[in-house]
């Protein structure tokens, strides 16, 4: 491993640490030391593995979990749409081919993948971790350094372990001061992205430092992380700390006795060195940070819950005006308009952005004792996991739902993306949890406002936006 | 992998910045177990109106851009998904080369995998391909990997950065999993000294 005496990032730790090879040119070959897999992205590579022959190099450093096609509803009679069964039943008939351990959609650890691995303690500090997801940036909220691939890469790494690289950037990302009650990890991270742009992380990995980072759960660390991508980023982390070690002991296949206690010592090794270069910083003032809301069909059309919907006209560059206005005439919004004047149709709580116990046990505080709004035509809550699901049940947290209006359903990617029956009819308007706001990534026309959890439960209690401050 | 080395066609202008992978392809096609035949899906929900018919107004389904196999876009082209099926819906639909300023990482990794050339320009030679591309069947454009070189309709050349690395494995159409494999005995090493570390 690379001996140098200048000081280092988090970032150039890891990544010195798992070069199994390094060209001349620069191009590393990286040792991964957790692979996680998932029906929609996984069927080329093990169809790649079988016509040539290969074996799976390291299955148990492999986890495959169903999560993506899988419908929220009852799932013990069967996957009744028929392409979304052959996915599940391919990944099911392939983890058992190449002997990985694979979670499917009855057992309780289910769930979305990037909620199952720290859920496991599959998830480390240091160690690199893959999945053929964009969202697997959320595990660098324990330190580790992990990113999306694509399929063949995913092909890639189940046959050799290892993954060809380049280094990325080093960008820091400070976050000082303490924000509002209300205001929380998903507003700070939509307000990086509407800071920085949907490219601004462009080849580069991130590392979120600051008093506001210190100060989040590790829930609101995997928020963040989560959506490091959306700013375009190749991975986003957070320096390990006594929160990351206390959620992760005792964890299923986190390290026990001996070992644990050496992984500890060498987890507190991984912080930048004082003095580290970084190519890139960018500072943000948490404290005056209002809830944000975004608008338009990219996570960067972002704007605070007490602003307007912005005029396109008065942007300069003419292929980014056009794009903006081709946002709001899909969003159905004209410029000007109040953000609390929106009317919504749909709230959607979940995914892997902000579907956690800790976000439901947000929206339960919310909406306790109250009603969803009777303009909308429905409030939906789905589960991170199996274990969420059930954590939420035994705190009584599905009853307050059920309660106040909202349907609980089964844990799975869901309304995210649409894959499975979860979806918005053309011109229907949510507030969602979730991450992207595309053109029809919720249902083909479905108009998307990306919200934390706290804003999407006050959404529905009055059928448009609120400034969940003013609450109380 | 089909090896990439010169290329010439009519440019098709898609003005459009953070053209997302949800965009290039959407989900409900995601659910094949196959890398072929997705290119009927390329950009569906621009391509094609409600009942299925063609948009007549979308780039590709216009009469001179109909067999483009090169794609000029806007800024920060193929961000969003990891999803490979982007690269597969661009290739089976004949597209090979997209030009851009910016690309995301994923996607840009995605179609090296896939025999096709990502190249970057800077804004102001992103302008002139477009005004390039706007004239239809009445221009060309030739890519020159070897050279790394754009030849415009009326003689003029840009020429593009591309990490050598990945140039090689395009011109040669080679396969990174054989490449990797050959390396073995280091990744053998590797592992041999990960067992040091109980945790790993």
């Amino acid at each position: 491993m690379t001996a140098t005496s200048a000081p280092r990032t988090l970032y150039d730790k890891i990544f010195d640490d798992h070069v199994v090879d390094r060209q001349d040119d620069g191009t590393c070959l990286l040792y991964i030391d957790r692979h996680l897999v998932h029906e929609v992205t996984s069927p080329q590579a093990f169809e790649g593995l079988r016509m040539t022959g290969r074996k799976v190099r390291a299955p148990e450093k492999t986890l495959a979990v169903v999560d993506h096609n899988i419908p929220t509803t009852d799932r013990s009679k069967g996957i009744a749409e028929e392409e979304s069964r052959i996915q599940v039943e391919a990944l099911a008939k392939n983890a058992k081919e190449f002997g990985v351990e694979y979670f499917n959609e009855l057992d309780k650890r289910q769930g979305i993948v990037h909620i199952v691995g720290p859920e496991q303690g599959f998830t480390l500090p240091g160690t690199t971790i893959v999945c053929g997801d964009s969202h697997t940036s959320t595990h660098g909220a324990f330190g580790a350094l992990a990113h999306g691939i694509g399929t063949s890469e995913v092909e890639h790494v189940l046959a050799t372990q290892t993954l060809i690289q380049k280094k990325a950037m080093n960008m820091l990302v400070q976050v000082d001061g303490t924000p509002a009650p209300g205001v929380g990890a998903k507003d700070i991270t939509l307000a990086i992205i509407g800071e920085i742009g949907t490219a601004g992380g462009t080849g580069s990995v991130i590392e979120y430092a600051g008093e506001a980072i210190r100060g989040l759960t590790m829930e609101g660390r995997m928020t963040l992380c989560n959506m490091s991508i959306e700013g375009g980023a190749r991975a986003g982390m957070v320096a390990p700390d006594e929160k990351a070690f206390a959620y992760l002991k005792g964890r299923p296949k986190a390290p026990q006795g001996a070992a644990w206690d050496a992984a500890v010592r060498y987890w507190e090794t991984l912080r930048s060195d004082e003095g580290a270069h970084f190519d890139r910083v960018v500072r943000l003032d948490a404290a005056n940070l209002p809830p944000i809301v975004s608008w338009g069909t990219s996570p960067e059309d972002v704007i605070s819950v007490t602003g307007a919907v912005p005029d396109p006209e008065l942007i300069q560059d003419e292929v980014k005006r056009a794009s903006k206005k081709r946002a709001l005439e899909y969003m159905g919004l004209t410029a000007g308009t109040k953000i609390t004047d929106i009317p919504l149709d749909v709230i959607w709580i979940g995914s892997c952005t902000n579907g956690r116990i800790e976000d439901l046990r947000t929206v339960a505080k919310i909406v306790e004792g109250k009603k969803i709004h009777e303009s909308l035509d429905y409030g939906m809550i789905v589960p991170g996991s199996g274990l969420v699901k059930e954590q939420a049940e035994a705190e009584g947290l599905d009853k307050i739902f059920i309660a106040a209006g909202f349907e609980w359903r089964e844990p799975g990617c869901s309304m995210c993306l649409g894959m499975n029956p979860d979806q918005l009819k053309p011109g229907q308007r949510a507030a969602s949890t979730s991450n992207r706001n595309f053109e029809g990534r919720q249902g083909y026309r479905g108009r998307t406002h990306l919200v934390s959890p706290a804003m999407a439960a006050a959404a529905a209690l009055t059928g448009r936006f609120v400034d969940v401050r003013t609450l109380g | 992998m089909q090896p990439f080395t010169t290329l010439t066609s009519t440019p098709a202008p898609l003005k459009v910045v953070n053209v997302d992978t949800d965009m290039i392809i959407p989900k409900q096609y995601l659910k094949t177990i196959k890398r072929t035949g997705l290119g009927t899906a390329l950009f569906s929900e621009m391509r094609y109106k409600d009942d299925g018919s063609e948009n007549p107004d979308f780039v590709l389904n216009q009469p001179a851009y109909r067999k483009a196999e090169i794609l000029v876009a806007g800024d920060n082209f193929g961000c969003g998904s990891s999803r490979e099926h982007a690269p597969w819906a661009l290739l089976d639909f004949g597209i090979r080369c997209v030009i851009s300023t910016s690309f995301a990482d994923i996607f840009y990794n995605n179609c090296f995998k896939n025999g096709i050339l990502p190249i970057k320009v800077t804004p102001e030679q992103l302008d002139a391909l477009f005004d390039d591309a706007e004239r239809g069947s009445n221009a060309t454009l030739t890519i020159d990997l070897e050279n790394q070189t754009i030849k415009g309709p009326d003689g003029g050349e840009i020429r593009f950065e591309i990490d050598p690395f990945r140039k090689h494995c395009l011109l040669n159409g080679l396969d990174d999993i054989g490449l990797t494999m050959e390396k073995a005995p280091k990744i053998d090493a590797y592992e041999e000294k990960l067992k040091q570390r109980a945790w790993a």
